[in-house]
Formats: structure tokens, sequence, C-alpha cells
């Protein structure tokens, strides 16, 4: 992977873009208990795999999704964040 | 020519021993199987046998020994951390390490240079400080000294760094020292093997028995075997492992590449580190110089090197070493660094019964491998956590008590 596509700028070279780690549903703060809080802040899916990822496009400051195989070092497609899904 | 090798010439049979014993089928059972062939597993397998009597082991090694982050590695070892806990396990380990090579009656190449972490901050002058005091108190050789000193143990060093990050000091660590990587895993591998410890490469794991909280087997490429306790040892693969005894933990995938440059005549003693510069550098026995620069910036199970890499890394180095523009880079490399979210390896227990972790060893595993064989091999034996690994459990995610050893890695993060 030596270009990634920002959905506002287009392909750009990867070393524009920041890695903001995997997707991942926060629990409710108020009411969590301390295991699933420490779950959350903690634990990470670490097997390799298809991921949908947060990434950000540095100069321009956009935030985005992108799908990637963390084997391959593919980027499958990346968009914008449509709320959760 | 030593008459020894008309031995060779003459003889039509190979006249020495193989390395390691050839074993063509797994055995239906044994009492501890350890899943990784690298300096961690086979050093666990060797105390295993040595201090505990324990020789029904097998090392189950998917490539070839010593093949993964075991070669791949800047082969630095130190001991200066920042936490009592860090501080204290590393002792032991470069203590071990300093009577390997007759323990093994293997030379090592075991060279004692001392270790420089450069300051170009007066923030990075203040952690030294920090850690030359915790070090000082554990007993550890550690001082903050000034830039004529790192001048003159490396005179071809630019001290103003190009102009823009002049050195203010350092933390000299005189025991810093650097060792032959593989032959650290054929000696601890040929050590096992001679007490009966079976080592199996070319064999894969692919998944592993757990009934009613306990380990039951182990799944492979060339068949079953039932045991009772198995060791993950297997560095950037950790997670894969986990995955199959559902057990979750924060290890995440990055990678960490290093090169080194064309062979040139010895001009480098010591093992220079710049955190700022994201910099590591020493020159090995053969005269190469070997390098490393700071994790790749993303998640990757792969061993991929980029042009990034040698960019940035060699654009740092000039900085500190201008006449090296002329100097060919010879090869480059990558290996998959398990990290921890406080830079402490995850090793002991694990809510499996049976199922025991060397694991979280991101950027700073080789310098542990004989201390980690050691304190693991007690865990497996005696079924409770060494003392020296106790702050190093995957409970202490749960319980909100990280270890926060910041001076793990060599380059900041």
């Amino acid at each position: 992977m030596k270009i990634m596509t920002c959905p506002l700028n287009g392909p750009r070279p990867v070393s524009e873009f920041h890695y903001w780690g995997e997707v991942r549903p926060m629990p409710d703060p108020a009411t969590a208990s301390d295991d699933t809080w420490a779950d959350y802040v903690f634990n990470r899916n670490g097997a390799p795999g298809l991921k949908k990822e947060w990434w950000c496009h540095t100069p321009s400051n956009t935030w985005f999704i992108a799908e990637r195989d963390t084997e391959k070092d593919v980027v499958l497609k990346t968009y914008f964040y449509e709320g959760d899904q | 020519m030593p008459w020894r090798l008309l031995r060779f010439a003459l003889n039509k049979k190979h006249p020495e021993p193989r390395m390691f014993t050839f074993h063509e089928k797994l055995k239906p059972s044994y009492d501890v199987v350890i899943i990784g062939g690298g300096g961690h597993g086979l050093s666990a397998a060797y105390y295993l046998a040595r201090e505990h009597g324990i020789t029904n082991v097998c090392v189950l090694e998917k490539g070839y020994i010593g093949g993964g982050n075991t070669g791949r590695n800047t082969t630095i070892i130190r001991s200066n951390y920042l936490t009592p806990e860090g501080v204290q396990f590393y002792d032991e380990s470069v203590r071990l390490w300093q009577d390997l090579s007759e323990d093994f009656d293997l030379n090592l190449f075991y060279a004692n240079r001392g270790h420089f972490t450069l300051a170009h901050t007066d923030s990075a002058l203040r952690t030294m400080r920090w850690r030359a005091e915790v070090n000082k108190h554990y007993g550890v050789a550690s001082e903050v000294v000034g830039p004529e000193v790192v001048k003159e143990a490396a005179p071809m060093i630019d001290i103003t760094c190009a102009g823009h990050s002049p050195i203010l000091g350092a933390l000299y660590h005189a025991p810093g020292s650097v060792a032959r990587h593989d032959a650290v895993a054929w000696g601890y591998g040929r050590g096992a093997d001679q007490r009966g410890v079976e080592i199996h490469q070319q064999t894969e794991v692919l998944g592993i028995d757990v009934e009613g909280g306990k380990v039951k087997g182990v799944r492979t490429s060339k068949g079953y075997i039932s045991t009772g306790k198995v060791l993950c040892a297997v560095a950037g693969s950790t997670p894969r492992i986990l995955k199959m005894v559902d057990v979750k933990s924060p290890i995440y995938i990055h990678p960490l590449q290093a090169m080194v440059s064309e062979p040139v005549k010895p001009w480098l003693d010591p093992i220079l580190v710049s955190g700022s510069l994201h910099v590591y550098i020493s020159q090995s026995a053969r005269g190469e110089l070997v390098m490393g620069a700071s994790l790749d910036p993303y998640e990757l199970h792969g061993t991929r090197s980029t042009l990034d890499f040698v960019e940035g890394l060699t654009s740092h180095m000039l900085e500190m070493f201008p006449f090296l523009s002329n100097v060919k880079v010879m090869r480059q490399w990558a290996g998959m660094a398990d990290m921890t979210p406080d830079f402490a390896p995850v090793m002991g227990k694990t809510p499996v019964d049976g199922f025991y972790l060397d694991s979280g060893w991101g950027t700073w595993g080789f310098k542990a491998t004989p201390v980690c064989g050691k304190t693991m091999a007690h865990t497996i034996a005696t079924d409770t956590a060494h003392p020296l690994i106790t702050g190093f459990s995957l409970d202490r995610f749960r319980n909100y008590a990280l270890t926060g050893e910041k001076g793990a890695a060599s380059v900041g993060h």
C-alpha cells in the first residue's frame, strides 16, 4: 500500500495519512461495568483480517473510514463515516 | 588451514553431528508443548529441561529455528529501563547473558560495547536523569553524561546533528552489549535437544483444544498432540494464537523495520540511540552498520519493507554521521512486533488453565531471551508466576494497573 484514496482529495501517498485504529462501538461510560470499560479501553482485535479503520488525511484534516486487509496490506474501499451501521 | 577441516575433505559422510536431532513424527502426547521455536520458546524448553527436569517437551516451529523476530532484531542487550519491575527483570537477563557462551559451549560473540541514549532536548535529558536514578537504585550501571563524553566515544559524530538538534547529553549504560542473535536460538535449541526436548520445525499450529477452561491438546499440520500445558511464545503471531483459545488481549501488531549497510572498517564501538531522531546504530563484528528506527505507523501482519523507512532513517543518520553519505545500504527487512499499551510484556498465566503466555515483546524482546525462558519455565513447572514477572500479567489491564515502561523501546513511540 503506497497510495491511499482519500474520499475528498482522491489518491494520495500513504505518508500523508494517519492511522487511528479500528472502528469500535463505545459502551455507555455511565452504565458500563469496570470490566466492560477495561475491555473497551485496552483490548483490541489483534488478529489479522478485513478491518474497518479510522484514517485521517493529515494535510486537509479529512477523517474517513478505510476497509483494509491487514494481512495483505490492501485497502478495499474508503468512504466518509455515516453513523454506526 | 586447520587440520580439522581435512576430516571433512576425506570423509564421505559429514563427520560432525547435526546441531539438532531430526524427529520424523510427533509423539501422541507431551507434558508441555511450546509454540514458537525462537529464542524465547527454545530458552523456556532449555530451562524446563535443565532446571526442572521436565524433558517430555516439544517445540513447534512454523518455519525454521530463529527465523522470526529472533533473527530480525538489532541484537542490542541492555537493562537501563524506567520502572522498578523492568530494571530488575532486564538486569537478571543481562547477568544470564554474560555466562551464556560458556553455558552453551558456543560462541555468541557477546560484545560489551557501552550504550548511549542521546538527549537533544531538556525534557529528554530530564527523563535520562530519572532513568539513571532508578537504575542506580537497583545497582544497574547508568549515568547521565555530557556531549563531550559522547564525542570522545564516537569521534565521527556531528554533535550538533546538522545544527538543528544538538546533543545536550546522554544516558550512558556501560553494560550495553550486542550478541549474535541466531546463535542464541541455536545454543538454547541444542542445549534443549541434548536434554531430550523434541524440536519440530515446519510444523504449524492449527488449533488448540480447550475443555472446561483447561487445555486438552494442540492440532498441528503434522497431527494431533494431547497435552495439559501449552506455552505461546510466537512474537508477532500472538493474537492469532489467542484467538484459538478465545482469550482477549490488548496486543496489536505493527511491523518494525531494520537495515544494514555494507561492511566498513571498525569505527564505531558503542551503541548509539537517539529517540528524537528515531535512529539507533551499532557496528557488527563483520563491520556492517546495524540500524533501526521506530515502528511502522499502522497495523500490519506482514514483513514487507518500505523505501519510506530507508529514506527516513538514512536522512537522520546523515545528520548524526555526515561521512556515511557514501556508504551503501546492503539489505533491509521487517519483523512483526506485538505491542502493548504500556510498553511492557504480557507474561504468565491466563484465564485458560494450562495456557501460558510469553508475549507483548514488541520491540524489546531479544535482550530478555534468557530471563524469559527462565521465568516461564518456572511458571510452567510450578503453575505459579515467577516473582520477577508478576508485574507483567494479563490481569493488569482488567485491574487498571498498568506498568508504564516508557524506557522500553529504544526509540520513542
